[in-house]
C-alpha cells in the first residue's frame, strides 16, 4: 500500500510535466490544425534558459530559494515565449494557407534547428546543477516502506494545479480566451467579426511556450540534469498525451498527461519496467480504436 | 586525335602523380553528436593527437596521415551510412565505431570494402561473426561481466542485488553476463529490470529498488542514466551502490550525479595513464588541457597500431596489413597489443575501479 502510494506520487509528478507540455501541442492543433513538432525542443530550450538563470543567480550569491525560483521562472517564461513567438513567425506564418504538410515539415525542420543550435552553442555534454530543493515531507512512516514526497515533486504538482486553474479561467472568462475559441471554431468568420487572427495565433504559441517553460524549470529543479536531447522523448510523450486526451481539448491534454504518467509508473512498479512504453502506446491504440477522437475530444465535423 | 591523346596522357600523369603524393586517410567514427557525444569527443582528441605525433615522426611509410571523422550518433542506421561515406573516401584504416550496436552493422560494410578496423566496442558479437577485418583493442563484455559479477558476489555477499540494463546491445549483453557470473558464484539477483535510455524519470525504478531492499545495482548501460538514477535514489532516501562497465569512466558522471558518484564502481582495462611507458604522451595531453581519460588513449593506441602494422607490412594493402596485425605484437600507450584468431585482444584484463571525489582509482 505504501509502495503504491509512493508510485502514485511519482506518476502524478511525471504526468503533471507531460500535461504541461501537452497543452502546447493541443492548443496549437486546436487553433490552426497543425502538430507543432518543435514544441518539445522549445521545452528543451526553456530548460537551458533555466540552467543559465540558475548559474547567474549562483554567481550573484542569491541563496533564498523562493526568490531564486521566482526569478528563474520569470526569466525562463519570458525568453521561451519569445522563442515560441519567433518560431511561429519565421517557420509557420509564411506557410499559412499552403498545403497541410508544409508547416508540418517546417516544424520538423525547426525542431532539428533548435536541437542543433543548442548542441553547438551549449555543447553536447550534460549540464547539471546542484540540487536546489533537497528533502521533502515524510507522508507515512510505514515500518517496511517510508512514503515521502520531495519538495520539488510537491512544487511540480502544486504549480500545475494553479496553472491549470488559471488557464481554464483565462480560456472561458477573458476576451482573449473568447477570441481564441472563436479562431478555433472558424478563422475566417472570426476575422470578419474583428478578431485579429494572426495575433491570437501568435499569443497561442507564446502561451504554449510559457507552459513548456514552466515544465522546463521544473525538470531542471527536479532532475538537475539537462541536455540538448531532452526535448525529443518529452515531446513524443506529451504529444501522445495530447492525442490520448483528445487533441484540441485542454482538459484532455492534462488528463492524457496524468494518465500516461500513472500508466508508466504503475506498469513499471508492478509489471515489467522494460515494457513500460509498449504498455503506454498499446493503451493509446486501444483508446483510439474505441474513441477515435481521444478521451475528451470532440469528433471533427467535416465542413462542406 | 593527337590532342586528345596528349590530354589523356596529361590527365593520367596528373592522376598518377596525385595518387603518389596523396596523403593516407585514416578515420574515426563514433557518437560525435547525440547524448553520448562526450565519448566521441574523447576519441577525436586522442586520434588527433596521435596523428599529429605520427606526422611529426614523418608519417606512415613516408606518407602523412589525414583524419576523417564520422558521426554515427550511436544510431545503427547512421553508422552504416557513415561506413559507406568512409568507403567512398578510400580510407586505409578505421578506428570505431563506439557503440556496439553501431560497430556491428558498420563492420559489414568495411569488411566488404577490405578496410581494417580497430574498435573499443565490447559486445562479444563484434568479433564473433567471422569477419577478419576487425580487431578489438578493448576487452569483451563476457570478460567484463565475469570480473564485475565476480566482484559483486564476493564483496557484497548476502546483500540484495538488482541487475538493470538499458536494453541496448551493449547494456543488455553486459548485464546478462554480470547476472550469470553472480549466479555462478552463488549470489542470485533479487531483481532483474530494464529501463529506457534517454528518459529523465527513473523514480519508478528507484521506488521499486527501495521496496525490494536493494543495496547494490549491477548496471549495464551508459553513464548518463546512472547519474540520474543515483540522484533520484538519493532524493528518495535510498543508499545505492552501482557496479557498471567501461562507460562509467566518463567524468560527466561526476558532474551530473554530484557526490553520489562516489557510489559508482566499474570495470575497465588497467588504467593506461598509470602505464610508465605512456607517461610522455599523458603529459602531452595534459599540457594541451585534455585529460587522457576513458577512450582518449585508446584512440591514440589505435593510430599507433595502424602505424606499426603498416610499417611491419611495408604496405597499407589490406592483405598484408591484416596479416601483420594478426601476427604482430604492438607497443602502444595502452600497453602491448596482440590479437587472437577472432581479432580479440589477447590480454584484456579488467580491473574494478571506484569513483572517489571526482577521480577514479582501483577499488579495494
Amino acid at each position: 500500500m505504501a509502495y503504491a502510494l509512493q508510485q502514485l506520487i511519482n506518476g502524478l509528478t511525471l504526468g503533471a510535466m507531460y500535461g504541461l507540455i501537452a497543452i502546447g501541442y493541443t492548443m496549437v492543433y486546436g487553433i490552426i490544425g497543425m502538430i507543432n513538432f518543435a514544441h518539445g525542443d522549445i521545452f528543451m530550450v526553456s530548460a537551458f534558459i533555466a540552467i543559465t538563470a540558475f548559474t547567474i543567480l549562483a554567481a550573484a550569491d542569491v541563496t533564498s530559494i523562493p526568490l531564486a525560483l521566482t526569478f528563474v521562472l520569470i526569466v525562463s517564461i519570458f525568453f521561451t515565449s519569445a522563442y515560441g513567438w519567433a518560431v511561429e513567425r519565421t517557420a509557420y506564418r509564411p506557410l499559412r494557407g499552403s498545403t497541410r504538410l508544409a508547416p508540418l515539415i517546417s516544424a520538423i525542420g525547426m525542431s532539428i534547428f533548435l536541437q542543433n543550435t543548442v548542441q553547438l552553442t551549449q555543447g553536447a555534454r550534460v549540464k547539471p546543477i546542484p540540487p536546489v530543493l533537497e528533502g521533502g515531507i515524510v507522508l507515512w512512516d510505514n515500518p517496511t516502506f517510508t512514503v515521502q514526497i520531495g519538495w520539488s515533486q510537491l512544487l511540480i504538482i502544486v504549480t500545475t494545479v494553479i496553472l491549470m486553474t488559471g488557464f481554464t479561467w483565462m480560456i472561458t472568462q477573458t476576451p482573449f480566451g473568447r477570441q481564441q475559441r472563436a479562431c478555433e471554431q472558424d478563422r475566417t468568420m472570426a476575422s470578419l467579426l474583428g478578431v485579429n487572427v494572426d495575433r491570437t495565433i501568435s499569443y497561442t504559441f507564446m502561451l504554449g511556450a510559457a507552459l513548456a517553460a514552466v515544465a522546463g524549470v521544473m525538470v531542471t529543479v527536479y532532475y538537475g540534469v539537462v541536455d540538448f536531447f531532452i526535448g525529443f522523448l518529452a515531446g513524443i510523450k506529451a504529444f501522445t498525451a495530447a492525442v490520448l486526451g483528445g487533441i484540441g481539448s485542454l482538459p484532455g491534454a492534462m488528463l492524457g498527461g496524468l494518465l500516461i504518467g500513472l500508466i508508466e509508473s504503475f506498469w513499471a512498479a508492478y509489471l515489467w519496467a522494460e515494457y513500460k512504453d509498449v504498455a503506454t502506446f498499446s493503451i493509446l491504440c486501444l483508446v483510439l480504436m474505441l474513441r477515435p477522437s481521444g478521451l475528451l475530444g470532440r469528433p471533427e465535423v467535416e465542413k462542406v | 586525335m593527337k590532342k586528345t591523346l596528349l590530354a589523356t596522357a596529361v590527365l593520367a600523369l596528373g592522376g598518377f602523380s596525385s595518387a603518389a603524393l596523396a596523403d593516407l586517410t585514416v578515420a574515426i567514427a563514433g557518437p560525435m553528436t547525440g547524448q553520448y557525444a562526450s565519448a566521441g569527443d574523447q576519441i577525436r582528441k586522442g586520434a588527433e593527437m596521435a596523428i599529429a605525433d605520427i606526422n611529426a615522426r614523418g608519417g606512415v611509410l613516408g606518407e602523412k596521415l589525414v583524419l576523417e571523422v564520422g558521426d554515427d550518433a550511436c544510431d545503427p542506421k547512421q553508422a552504416v551510412s557513415v561506413a559507406n561515406t568512409m568507403v567512398n573516401k578510400e580510407i586505409a584504416f578505421m578506428h570505431g565505431h563506439w557503440c556496439s550496436s553501431s560497430t556491428i552493422p558498420a563492420s559489414e560494410v568495411y569488411n566488404e570494402a577490405d578496410i581494417l578496423m580497430a574498435t573499443v566496442s565490447t559486445n562479444p558479437q563484434v568479433t564473433e561473426r567471422g569477419l577478419n577485418n576487425i580487431f578489438r583493442i578493448m576487452g569483451r563484455d563476457d570478460q567484463q561481466g565475469l570480473v564485475a559479477g565476480g566482484y559483486i558476489a564476493e564483496k557484497f555477499a548476502g546483500k540484495k542485488v538488482a541487475v538493470v540494463d538499458d536494453k541496448s546491445a551493449y547494456g543488455k549483453g553486459l548485464a546478462d553476463e554480470m547476472a550469470k557470473a553472480m549466479e555462478a558464484k552463488g549470489l542470485a539477483p533479487t531483481l532483474r529490470e530494464a529501463i529506457t535510455a534517454g528518459e529523465k524519470d527513473y523514480s519508478g525504478l528507484v521506488t521499486k529498488l527501495k521496496q525490494a531492499g536493494v543495496e547494490v545495482m549491477a548496471y549495464g548501460g551508459y553513464h548518463t542514466e546512472v547519474a540520474l538514477i543515483l540522484r533520484q535514489a538519493q532524493a528518495a532516501g535510498l543508499q545505492l551502490t552501482v557496479m557498471g562497465g567501461d562507460t562509467m569512466t566518463n567524468s560527466e558522471l561526476v558532474t551530473a550525479a554530484g557526490p553520489a558518484a562516489d557510489n559508482v564502481m566499474f570495470t575497465f582495462s588497467p588504467d593506461a595513464r598509470k602505464n610508465p611507458d605512456a607517461a610522455p604522451v599523458v603529459e602531452k595531453f595534459r599540457a594541451a588541457k585534455v585529460e587522457p581519460e576513458g577512450y582518449v588513449l585508446y584512440a591514440y593506441a589505435a593510430m599507433q597500431l595502424f602505424e606499426q602494422a603498416a610499417t611491419a607490412a611495408k604496405s597499407t594493402d589490406y592483405v598484408a596489413l591484416e596479416k601483420a596485425m594478426r601476427d604482430g605484437s604492438f607497443n602502444t600507450v595502452i600497453g602491448e597489443l596482440s590479437f587472437d584468431a577472432k581479432g580479440d585482444q589477447k590480454a584484456p584484463g579488467f580491473v574494478v575501479y571506484r569513483w572517489q571525489g571526482g577521480q577514479y582509482d582501483y577499488a579495494q
